[in-house]
């Protein structure tokens, strides 16, 4: 995986294969700290411990449900190559958790890449999954929430639309913009 | 920075089409995606969102471009699968985003398979 952001679609389609209602995916730089912290949270159907050992750890897979892979494994390395941490917490029949923490000026750390890509791959291939995105650096901070679209849209427009997909497409682009106010992660 | 308000606008002009555009239940074409690890990594999101605005722009109703998960030859990632009603499936491979122009343009609309992306069924 080159870029941060397609393990985050990557470790996302685990939520939605979760059977989740509701996921949030929670990306923000923090430079005094000099970090950056992704968190994906879903409501779907959860793990227990040894579950969560099993996702965690490639060499672990039994390969009998074909639940589990390489996503989880890709993204723990990442994180940690760069000076980060990882982490998972998850309750049975009440959904996931992951942290993923990067050093973010770490030079083995990978660029975040097209995030705006990623969100819009989730919204548009999950319509009806309720998606949350945080976006910050340091002060700014914007949130889109599919909910608030699906408000103003009613149930009988699609977010595959052209003109209303490409309004979500520029609308991530030109906030993570703002919010990145010229730096680039 | 763009504002709710503008999609509150997008609303009101398209939903006087929609109601006007036929009900598309029975979607004669199925594009594919594989959007396991090994697709993504392989470069598969430019490729579905290539697909998913060309099918949109283009104004083909009658093709619905979905994604799967690992289609169980990953070296072959990113590959997308071409089901058309009463067709047998056309599976390409190595795709990427200029390539899925190309198949949109050829085989969706004109009905060309383009056989020099296609992994033969053995």
């Amino acid at each position: 995986m080159p870029e941060i952001s397609l393990n985050i679609l990557d470790v996302a389609e685990n939520s939605v294969r979760a059977e989740a209602d509701h996921i949030t995916i929670d990306v923000s730089a923090d430079s005094a700290a000099d970090r950056l912290t992704v968190l994906i949270i879903d409501d779907g159907f959860g793990m227990d411990k040894e579950q969560v050992a099993h996702v965690i750890d490639p060499f672990f897979t039994t390969r009998t449900t074909r639940k589990v892979g390489l996503g989880v494994p890709f993204f723990k390395l990442a994180a940690e190559l760069s000076g980060g941490s990882f982490e998972i917490d998850s309750v049975k029949g009440e959904g996931t958790t992951v942290r993923a923490v990067f050093g973010l000026t770490n030079v083995d750390r990978m660029p975040l890449g097209d995030i705006s890509g990623t969100i819009k791959t989730l919204i548009m291939m999950h319509e009806d999954i309720r998606f949350t995105f945080r976006f910050g650096y340091d002060g700014n901070a914007f949130e889109l929430d599919t909910a608030e679209l699906r408000e103003i849209l009613g149930d009988d427009i699609s977010f595959q639309e052209p003109e209303v997909s490409a309004y979500i497409s520029e609308y991530l682009e030109e906030n993570i913009a703002e919010v990145l106010d010229g730096k680039t992660i | 920075m763009k504002s709710l308000e503008e999609l509150k606008k997008i609303r009101e002009r398209v939903q006087g089409q929609i109601n006007l555009r036929e009900d598309n239940d029975e979607k004669q074409t199925r594009v594919v995606v594989g959007m396991a690890t090994c697709g993504i990594a392989a470069g598969a999101r430019p490729v579905l969102n290539k697909f998913a605005e060309l099918v949109q722009e283009k104004g083909l109703n009658d093709v619905v471009v979905t994604q799967t998960g690992c289609i169980g030859m990953c070296r072959f990632e990113p590959i997308v699968e071409v089901y058309k009603a009463g067709e047998p499936k056309v599976t390409y491979v190595h795709m990427n985003a200029d390539k899925a122009a190309e198949v949109v343009e050829k085989h969706l609309i004109r009905g060309q398979i383009v056989s020099d992306y296609v992994i033969p069924e053995v």
